[in-house]
This record gives structure tokens, sequence and C-alpha cells, in this order.
């Protein structure tokens, strides 16, 4: 294998140390790849481990308990699901359409570079920063709505005080559609606060399943005499629709993992009921897992923690299977 | 080149004045004067870079899909400014057909790829009869009668070439502008395309980008030949050398530079 055709005066072929300096990274390379799976694996047996005799009916059906026996994350489970599909519900038409408006409809200027560098910026930005943001915004509204507030004050608005306190109205004299200012504790709140948080990479994988549209057919729908509406909304975004479905749910994902915005928000770690109401008090899994990891009890600091996690990585495992079928499903083959 | 132009006005379907394409700084084609027959084939000829596709994506105003283009002097379409102010190119495009060089089908069936411009342009006649007219004038309807329904894209290069002039038809156009439509066929597809041109142009009025001489001999009328002007070979500034009946052009050019180039000398 290294013995050479044949030896030239010129060249100093030395193909035996070059061709194992080629297997010497060969091998290096695979040592790389391998470390982040090992010690993925070895997390996964230890949590299957700990917490697998601890999959239990109980842990769906049931709050948090005293006893560690009788102890579920049942509000948790409930609470993340309505959790993301809020958080699903804001996220995908503001994402979508900042998107389609940066490719297909922004000028090419300074304004448009300096928002893109930072929606970039933006998606690495630590999530507690958007908990304090939350907090501020959609939690509190700047004090804005209570009893001493200018605003209160000027308008005379009706406000209480108290743990649900602010301004409570139906609109349009309609129940369900009760609004309630500031947002407080609620789920909406909470949901809006992981939509800013997962919109830059929303928007960001958004961007690319759009750019990834040939330009071809935009070419020839314009050539047709079509608008440009008519082609974004014709040619373009169909085409680009699992792109953008797949990347919205691998945001999501994200954000069902996320604990520390939500403890910022003021999620509570322990809700012995569900929610009843969008602008009801929520708990999310993580946060019932990071409840249960600061008990002193074993059968809560491991065996219940690792049963949570479980479940929470089998909820993230199919929402990237539904994402890869997605994908897989409705991708256009040029 | 005169000598070979019809003088009679409504035989002319586009004429040109002072036509200059910027890109960005960039001029790309200088004063291009140019009077386009009807239910002629016109081919547009010249070297690379000379701005053949420019000249011929002002026809519609596709240029301005490119966000750095600008355009100076006028293109009159049936004695019309199409740039004028007011005139929304939308309007144009559905007169003025288009078919690129790359076959570029819609990811969607072979039907609605036909009928897409007819629905966009709110069509109000019979839409099955519509796309079976389409795709008889492009010559396809035999071969995709039976597949209606199938992607457009499971289609031959050749076949798709003949799908996306079936699509331009179908908004029942005046004028088709050609950039080089079977260059990236084979030579079989090619000839249908070219024998298609013939077919159309009783119907149509036919502008054809082509890098291919014999092409260009073989089916136009007219010869419109593109290239870099000499006196200022840096800037790679395209103008119009020479324009004149096909037959003529290419047997005995007026200019030296003509012949140099349709002999092969250079390009």
């Amino acid at each position: 294998m290294t013995a050479s055709v044949e030896t030239n005066g010129d060249f100093k072929e030395n193909l035996g140390f070059r061709q194992k300096l080629g297997r010497f990274f060969n091998v290096l390379l695979l040592i790389c790849t391998l470390v982040g799976l090992v010690v993925l694996t070895v997390l996964l047996v230890d949590v299957a481990l700990e917490g697998g005799s601890w999959i239990r009916l109980q842990l769906f059906t049931n709050y948090h308990s005293r006893f560690p026996e009788k102890a579920g994350m049942k509000s948790g489970i409930v609470g993340s699901l309505i959790l993301i599909g809020l958080t699903g519900l804001f996220s995908f038409p503001i994402g979508v359409g900042a998107a389609i408006y940066l490719e297909e409809y922004a000028p090419k200027n300074w304004l448009t570079n300096f928002i893109n560098i930072n929606i970039n910026n933006l998606s690495g930005v630590p999530s507690i920063v958007y908990g304090m943001l939350g907090l501020t915004v959609f939690g509190r509204m700047f004090g804005l709505f209570e009893p001493d507030s200018w605003l209160v004050k000027v308008f005379n608005i009706p406000v209480t005080t108290g743990m649900q306190g602010g301004w409570q109205f139906d609109l349009f004299g309609i129940p369900g559609l009760a609004i309630q200012l500031p947002f407080g504790r609620s789920l909406v709140a909470g949901a809006m606060t992981m939509t800013l948080l997962i919109l830059p990479v929303v928007i960001i994988a958004s961007r690319e399943a759009i750019r990834a549209v040939p330009p071809s057919i935009r070419e020839a729908a314009y050539g047709l005499g079509a608008t440009r509406w008519q082609t974004v909304s014709t040619q373009v975004l169909p085409v680009a629709v699992p792109g953008i479905l797949t990347g919205m749910i691998l945001a999501l994902s994200r954000a069902v993992g996320e604990t520390a915005p939500l403890l910022i928000m003021g999620a509570f770690t322990y809700v012995p009921f569900l929610p009843e109401s969008v602008w009801d008090q929520f708990t999310t899994m993580p946060i019932q897992i990071y409840n249960w990891i600061t008990l002193p009890q074993e059968d809560y600091r491991i065996h219940l923690a690792a049963a949570g996690i479980i479940v929470l990585l089998a909820v993230l495992l199919s929402l990237n299977t539904i994402a890869v079928y997605l994908r897989n499903k409705f991708q256009v083959k040029w | 080149m005169s000598a070979d132009q019809n003088s009679n006005n409504h035989d002319i379907v586009f004429t040109t004045k002072q036509l200059s394409v910027y890109y960005g700084r960039q001029l790309a084609i200088r004063d291009i004067d140019l009077s386009i027959q009807r239910h002629k084939i016109t081919a547009i000829i010249g070297p690379s870079g000379c701005g053949k596709s420019t000249l011929l994506r002002s026809f519609n105003r596709m240029n301005e899909l490119i966000p750095t283009a600008r355009v100076e002097g006028q293109v009159y379409y049936n004695e019309k400014n199409i740039y004028a102010e007011g005139i929304d190119p939308v309007s144009i495009r559905r007169h003025i057909g288009m078919v690129f060089q790359k076959p570029n089908p819609f990811p969607k069936s072979i039907y609605d790829n036909v009928a897409f411009g007819a629905r966009i342009n709110k069509y109000q006649g019979d839409m099955d009869e519509l796309v079976e007219r389409s795709l008889r004038q492009a010559a396809l309807w035999d071969e995709v009668k039976d597949k209606l329904k199938d992607s457009g894209l499971a289609l031959s290069g050749g076949q798709q070439q003949r799908l996306c002039i079936a699509r331009a038809l179908a908004t029942e156009p005046d004028v088709i502008l050609m950039d080089e439509p079977a260059s990236a066929l084979d030579p079989i597809a090619t000839l249908r395309i070219e024998e298609l041109m013939e077919e159309l142009k009783r119907n149509y009025t036919i502008i054809v980008v082509t890098h291919n001489m014999q092409q260009a001999s073989r089916v136009s009328d007219m010869t419109a030949f593109l290239s870099i002007d000499r006196n200022d070979l840096e800037a790679r500034i395209g103008i119009l050398v020479e324009y004149g009946a096909t037959q003529r052009m290419f047997i005995k050019p007026e200019m030296q530079e003509t012949e140099d180039y349709i002999t092969g000398r250079f390009g």
C-alpha cells in the first residue's frame, strides 16, 4: 500500500508518512464524533435506570404530592402542551411574516442589514434575559395597571388589587374573550415570552426555507403577470412550507425545555389544578423536574426527576420526529 | 439598416428609442434603437456578456426585479411607452410572455402549470379548454393528455420547456420572449422547439436570444447583432452593431464586426 509505482528523483514522495497521517486523522475525527454520543448515551442509560420504574400512571394523572409514590406531573404536562400550543400560535404568523418581508420585500439597505445582524444576535441572547423582558412587558406591563399609575388615574380604569389584580374586561362582552391586563403569571404571558425567545430562530429558519426556493420559480410567476404577493403566496410559500414547519417545530422543542424565563416570570412550582383558561397560572414539565431536584428526599431528587426527564425527552423526540417526517413528506424534489 | 425594416407602423410591435439599462452604476446596454416586426421571429445574437438578455428583459420590464437595475429611454409597445409613468409592469407581462433558459415549470401538476397565469389574471372562460388549447399550441398535448394531474417536474427537459411555452401561451399574449430557450436541451428537443417557433409565429411575435448562430439563421426572420463597444472594451457596454433581415445578415453583413462574429472569428 505504501509502495510507490516508481521512484522519481525530484519528488520525495514519503508515502508511508502521508498515509499514516491520513489514518491518524481518520481515527481522531471519529473520536471527536463519538465523545458527544457516548456522553449522551451514558446520560440516557443513567436516567432510564433511575427513573424507568417510576414511569407509572400516577405520573400522568396526579399532581405533585407530599408522598413520592403518589406524586405526578399532570399539571406540568398539560401546562407545557398548552404553552407550546400558544407559543406556536403566536410565533408562526409573526415569524413567517417577518421572514417573508425580509426575503421578498425588504429593500437591500443599511436598515435591512442592521435588522439582519440583530436578528442573528437575538437568537444568541440568554433565555433568562427574555424572562426579565417578559416579566416587565407582559407580566407587569410596566406597572401601568396598578392602582396608582397615571394611566389608571387618567382613564379612570376600574382596577383591582391582589393576586389576579389589574383590569379584567370582556372583549365585546363575550365571556370567552375575557382579557386581563397585565397578563401576570398566566399562560398568555408565558407563551408571549416564549414567542419572543424563539422568534429569531423561527425567522432565521423560515428565511432559509424561503431562500431555498429557486429564483427561477419567482421569475416564471412574474413573467406570467403575477404580482409580488401572488408570486409569494401561490408559488414561493407552498414550496417553503415544509422547511418553515421544520424550523418552527425545532424552535418549539427548544421552548418546551426552557425553564429559566418561566421561573423569572413567576410560574409556580406547585400547581395542583389544571388551567381553565389561558389567563390561569400554570407550571411546566421542566419546572416540575427542577422542583423535584431541589427537594431533599431521594425519591423526588433522583427517581421522580429522572422519570420526568424521560417524559420530557419523549415529548422532544416526538416533536423532532414530526419535523423530520414533514420535511421528508412534503419537500419538493427538483 | 433601415432598408430591411418595414415602415408600416401597424406591423411594428416594439420600438426602442435610446434604450439604456444600468445595473447600479454599471452601464449594461447603451442607446439601443430597434423595431420589432409583428409575426416575425427576431433573433438577438452576440458574444457573452453583451447584454442580450438585458435587452430582452426590457421588453416586459423584467429587469426591474433586480433592485439596482435602472432603465433610460423608451420602449414603445403598440406605440405606447411601457416605461411611461403609471404603467403597471404586471399588466405588461401578461401580454408579453416569457420563456427562460432553463425550463422552470412550477412544482405543481401539468394542468396547474398551464392554468396558473390564467387564474392569477382572473380568466373568465373555460379553463379546461384553455389548458388543452395551450398545450396543443405548444405541441405537447398528445404526450401529456392522459397525465395532466402529474407533476410538471416529471417531464423530460424538452417537454418541460414546451410546458413552459404552453404556460406562457395560456395568458393569451401578443409577444413571446425567449431567452436561449433550447440551450439546456439536447439536439432533438432543440429541433422540436425550433419547429414550434415556426408554428407559433403565425399567431405571435417572437423575440429570441440565442448563443447558437445556426439556430438564429435557421429560425429567425430578423437578426439583431449586439456586441461590446470596441471604443471602450474595459467598460463592457453592449451596443447594437447591426440589425436586418437574417438572410442578408448571414450572407452579406454590412459591418466587419458582424462578419467576424458570424464566421466564428470571435465570440
